[in-house]
């Protein structure tokens, strides 16, 4: 009996299509307070004056806060492991505001329509300041985001906010000249991609409220509970210890919910209050007041020799981190790290980057975290260079990527490659896609032009070194498995996932085990679910403390066996005398455990894992065009991944099909856009637009697992990577349907249209 | 004002303001299922019954649901497990938060369309987002249920 | 919630039209962007009431009720049999089915969106509206009238008898139309219309001269002649190139030159 790699269903099922009250909206006290925020129409302004008094004198509002009501400490939302890589460099509100919809007050009232009526009520005097939009003009620019004395970051982000500089970094190997001197052709390019947004269904909700011993209580749609305590701590200057987090069924993260956008507000309110109190974000703020994509501008050079070995890699990232500094230092690494360790044979790489604010909202942590960026800019100009060499894109890269054993000298600072099957996955899409069979454009009956393109990816399993998870399991006194962990489902299937490692583990039926809901009061400690952290990191912690808990089910069972310790085996949910056969049920034992014997049935396992194994993938994209109107669909995309041993594979698929139909929005359709004033324009679902089933075409998906020896049962991850290789392929395909590069997303009809009609027009 | 509301069966009378949508007037009587996702009228997470009709509760007034029929996932439990189950079969639940409307526009395309082809069904439920899924895993759910179902009527025929 | 102090349910057209002359006050028809706009509202007029939603054919055209839904036009077959199914073409990437089912006719029309895609199949239809007070006008003459405070009670669309195309470009298949196109012809017209400029939609000037010429200059003449616009979806130079593109293939739809 196994259930790890089966495709089991997920625990939550019944409830959710059954549409359950799970969620946080649903689950908040009827009178709490409503909560609302006044925001910034200026994308950078002092405030001058604030008045609250006509809004405080509404009946049924019950407090108007502004930024003379806050604590002086400076934090930072990102939802990280201590000491934070974000620097410490907003309140909750100040007298200064960085973008448009920086909130400006909070408001809390008995019903919503009052708190509406109430921000309109608050007098605000604001002088506007010079302000700044472009990542490519904020080095240096007058208009500086963060004057302020109490900035603090870690000296090794290496920030100056006073030159905008959020963070700075450089890291080489080899001798780069060399190793140029030796290529034969080499590709330089500049490579642009804009901000999304995750635009997960449910927005971002929190409600808090004073339980009996003057504890804040959290209830959020959260991925860091844990994070999210020590933020609130900081922020609202109290105690951790009296704060408590728990987070119900979340409605999709992708990353959003990695930084604590809004949990603050609410805390804050029931603090002065006493009284519960409950915010969610109108579609409108998650558009335009969140923790989107960083935009990057990657100029990438790389050279090959003449027989198609590429020699050298050097990339330079400039990242926009907005107006606040969330995830600024750590994402713009990803955008190197999980780029150039593809390639196997450089002598030399070089990569560095400028993290820098803006008045922008401020950026956080989407689903690859940097790594997409990297991948599109790197990914593109490696097909650049296979046009140059006249090679096949997958023959160049055949002949040029990583594998088992291999050294990575980009990769965690210098690190082996301890599982690795993207050979095989480039193989298998290739089978799948037909990719020797299909030309790399040909045109149909219809006028339209079909172009195949491909791209790489890989990702981490965790954070090397500093991700930590802790798992506890129970015997409890029916003999049911209790798992609880503090790695949090958010629409995934962890809580499946893990209870499938669980059972395996313990030899049980994977119905034999629970899984306790989130609560940093009751769940053991787990950084929380980011980061390609939770099957690799948390699984682990899992098999740990099913190790531990089977030596002390196999102890109770030789003691109710009257057998040595060594003699009794658990398996099948029994206890056996390996000698007599005779064997006591896991019921059994833990009905003793109650009552009678003194068991202790409960193990926990710890994992920090020094190592962060990356997954790997192959993309392959068809295009169809449109020539002369530009429409664009991608009628197949084929994808390969090696996400070590798949848990389950059900699951997996759909995270695999979901990543790249995001994918395929980044390429195509969305983009955070701001009008001159800095104020949003995509700030709804009609004007920002993600992929509707109508636009996705058929998506093939294959697994060609390699085995991890640190990951339990062998896993990887695949949270994350899915969602990078279908931007750089359709890029590809784009480029070898029409001849048109393009190096900025996403690409839409008008400017393949236009790009056709220019090209004709030379 | 005073309304009448036929709500799962069970007739209501309320008296509200008169802004009230039905999407505040049914989370208000307690169905939770009914979920707001966007204020502009694009995601289908609001999605109920009206008469027997799928409309999305955000954006109809209560008053106009005065006198008529309204159903939300919450009246419907039996058609939800029965096609969840297809649904959770492919790993299609995902966050599950936009599940009740989309089942409710599966509901009122089972009721609408003869034998759906897949393209009929992308159609039908183009108003339906889901970011966690990239649909596939829901088509194959709707596929296999319309298949099981029709198998099922050929066998009562 | 919406702001909305009283709601009124009026039992005549009259006493609809009254209580619309105050300027604080909003007709809600499918109801579908008034949510979008912030401004209070002191009464808010159904029409629900004035059974006006349904179509019905008379001697020379088909006459729909302001308050039918646009999922009712999509799928009904007279009007779709008439026009070799431009109606469904036109609707059925607008949102989604729940979005249809409450969406009217006489509210899209009423707002003359730039973004239209009813709009502009109507105008190349040669539909006709009747209001409260003014009676009956061409579509076109009402596409070009300001906001006044009339009530639309019908749209009529003439029996008619040849052949009709719609075609749009859409960046995702239920956004706004990038652009859209329609054509009808009979034996001795052809008209097209375009819309989503982004602006509302407007008839292309002088067509059959063009058309007497040879197919390329259709093209050509309706993106010289008629007037784009750029914004988040597209650029103006993009969106003239779309309507020569739009206006051949809806020619091509209808027979061509033949």
């Amino acid at each position: 009996m196994s259930s790890v790699n089966t495709s089991v269903r997920k625990k939550d099922a019944v409830a959710l299509v059954t549409g359950k009250p799970v969620y946080t909206g649903d689950i908040a006290p009827k009178d709490c307070l409503i909560v609302k925020l006044l925001r910034s129409p200026h994308a950078h302004a002092e405030i001058l004056s604030i008045d609250p008094s006509k809004a405080e004198k509404l009946p049924g509002v019950v407090c108007v806060l502004t930024h003379k009501d806050m604590p002086h400490t400076r934090f930072t939302l990102a939802g990280q492991t201590f000491p934070e890589p974000s620097p410490y460099d907003r309140l909750i509100l100040e007298n200064r505001v960085r973008f448009v919809g920086d909130p400006v007050a909070i408001v809390a009232a008995e019903r919503e329509e009052i708190a509406q009526k109430a921000l309109k009520l608050i007098r605000v005097h604001y002088k506007p300041l010079p302000f700044n939009l472009d990542p490519e003009k904020a080095l240096d620019n007058p208009a500086v985001v963060h004057p302020e004395a109490d900035w603090k970051g870690e000296a090794w982000i290496q920030g100056d906010p006073s030159r905008n500089l959020c963070a700075s970094g450089h890291e080489e190997y080899g001798d780069m000249a060399a190793a140029e001197a030796r290529c034969a052709h080499v590709v330089e390019r500049v490579y642009h991609t804009l901000s999304n947004q995750q635009a997960m269904t449910e927005p971002f909700t929190a409600f808090c409220q004073m339980d009996c011993f003057g504890r804040l209580n959290v209830v959020s749609s959260t991925q860091i509970p844990f994070h999210v305590r020590r933020i609130l701590a900081r922020a609202l200057e109290i105690p951790a210890a009296r704060i408590r987090v728990s987070k119900p069924r979340i409605g999709g993260g992708f990353g959003a919910k990695q930084t604590a956008v809004m949990e603050m507000y609410p805390a804050v309110v029931t603090l002065k209050t006493g009284r519960p109190a409950k915010l969610t974000f109108t579609r409108h703020e998650c558009q335009t007041c969140s923790s989107p994509r960083h935009e990057m501008v990657i100029r990438v050079r790389l050279g090959a020799d003449a027989s198609g070995v590429i020699r050298f890699v050097e990339m330079h990232t400039l990242s926009n981190t907005g107006a606040f500094g969330e995830h600024g230092p750590t994402t713009v690494g990803l955008s190197g790290e999980k780029s150039i360790s593809l390639y196997r044979h450089l002598d030399a790489f070089r990569f560095d980057f400028h993290v820098v604010y803006t008045n922008t909202m401020s950026a956080g942590a989407y689903r690859g975290y940097g790594a997409p960026q990297g991948l599109f800019a790197l990914e593109s100009a490696v097909d650049e260079l296979a046009s140059l060499l006249g090679m096949d894109p997958m023959a160049l890269r055949l002949a040029n990527i990583t594998q088992e054993g291999a050294f990575m000298p980009s990769y965690n600072h210098g690190s082996t490659n301890t599982s690795c099957a993207l050979d095989a996955c480039i193989r298998r899409a290739a089978e799948l896609f037909a990719w020797k069979d299909k030309p790399s454009r040909r045109v149909l009956p219809n006028g339209h032009i079909r172009g195949k393109g491909m791209a790489l990816a890989m990702q981490g399993s965790g954070i090397a070194g500093i991700d930590v998870a802790n798992a506890t399991v129970k015997l409890d006194e029916n003999g049911y498995i209790n798992l609880m962990i503090g790695a949090t489902d958010m629409g995934t299937g962890c809580d499946t996932i893990l209870s499938q490692i669980a059972a395996d583990c313990l030899g049980v039926d994977v119905e034999c085990v629970y899984v306790s809901p989130v609560d940093t009061d009751f769940s053991p400690y787990d950084c929380g679910s980011y980061a390609s952290s939770t099957t690799y990191v948390t699984g682990m912690a899992v098999v740990r403390a099913c190790q531990a808990l089977l030596t002390k089910i196999q102890d109770a069972g030789a003691h109710m066996l009257g057998c040595p310790a060594q003699r009794a085996v658990l398996e099948g949910g029994r206890v056996s005398d390996d000698e007599t056969g005779k064997s006591v049920s896991l019921e059994e034992i833990g009905k003793a455990g109650a009552g009678g014997a003194l068991y202790d049935l409960q193990a926990t396992g710890s994992r920090m894992s020094e190592i962060s194994p990356p997954p790997f993938m192959a993309g392959m994209a068809e295009v169809d065009i449109d020539p002369e109107t530009g429409e664009i669909t991608v009628p197949q995309y084929v994808a390969a991944v090696d996400c070590g041993t798949v848990i389950n594979p059900m699951l997996a698929r759909v995270q695999v099909e979901g990543g790249i139909v995001q994918g395929i929005g980044m390429a195509l359709t969305e983009n955070v856009s701001y009008a001159p004033n800095g104020s949003v324009r995509s700030n709804s679902f009609l004007q920002y637009k993600i992929p509707t089933r109508m636009d996705v075409g058929e998506i093939q998906v294959a697994f060609e697992s390699s085995y991890e020896q640190e990951g339990p049962f062998g896993a990887k991850s695949i949270g994350e990577i899915v969602i990078s290789t279908p931007a750089p392929a359709i890029a590809n395909a784009v480029f070898a349907a029409t001849g048109l590069r393009f190096c900025r997303l996403p690409i839409r009809p008008c400017d393949i249209a236009m790009g056709i009609l220019q090209d004709a027009r030379k | 004002m005073n309304i009448t509301i036929h709500l799962n069966g069970q007739t209501l009378e309320r008296n509200i303001l008169p802004g009230t949508t039905l999407f505040d007037f049914l989370r208000n009587e307690g169905c939770m299922s009914v979920k707001c996702g966007c204020d502009t009228a694009n995601c289908g997470l609001c999605t109920v019954l009206l008469e027997g009709k799928s409309v999305l509760s955000c954006s109809v007034l209560a008053a106009r649901a005065n006198g008529k029929h309204v159903r939300t996932l919450e009246g419907l439990q039996q058609e939800a497990e029965e096609f969840g189950a297809y649904l959770a079969g492919e790993g299609g639940d995902q966050c599950g938060f936009c599940n009740p409307g989309f089942i409710m526009n599966v509901i009122a395309m089972c009721g609408e369309l003869k034998n759906p082809t897949e393209a009929d069904v992308k159609t039908y439920l183009a108003g339906n987002l889901c970011r966690c899924t990239g649909f596939a895993s829901q088509t194959r759910a709707i596929l296999r249920y319309l298949k099981d179902k029709e198998a099922q009527r050929d066998v009562q025929r | 919630m919406l702001n909305i102090r009283t709601y009124a349910l009026p039992q005549s057209p009259e006493e609809a039209w009254t209580l619309n002359q105050n300027r604080a006050n909003r007709i809600v028809a499918g109801m579908m962007w008034l949510r979008l706009s912030r401004r209070p509202i002191a009464t808010a007029i159904d029409l629900s009431a004035l059974e006006l939603n349904g179509i019905s054919q008379t001697e020379d055209a088909f006459v729909i009720g302001c308050m039918t839904p646009l999922r009712t036009l999509e799928t009904h077959d007279g009007l779709n049999d008439m026009t070799g199914g431009a109606f469904r073409d036109a609707l059925s990437h607008i949102v989604g089915v729940q979005f249809r089912n409450t969406a009217t006719i006489g509210g899209s029309i009423y707002g003359r969106f730039g973004f239209s895609d009813p709009l502009t199949l109507l105008l190349a239809l040669e539909a006709q509206v009747t209001l409260y007070r003014a009676g009956r006008m061409s579509l076109e003459d009402y596409s070009r009238m300001p906001y006044d405070r009339d009530l639309l009670l019908d749209i009529r669309v003439p029996l008619f008898s040849g052949k009709v195309a719609f075609q749009c470009v859409r960046n995702t298949q239920t956004d706004f139309s990038v652009l859209n196109c329609a054509m009808s012809r009979t034996s001795n017209r052809v008209l097209c219309a375009i819309g989503a400029r982004p602006g509302r939609a407007i008839l292309a000037p002088c067509l059959n001269g063009a058309l007497a010429d040879r197919p390329v200059a259709l093209g050509k003449s309706i993106a010289e002649h008629i007037p784009t616009g750029g914004n988040m979806r597209a650029t103006a130079e993009y969106r003239k190139h779309l309507a020569g593109v739009l206006a051949e293939r809806c020619w091509a739809q209808i027979g061509g030159a033949e």
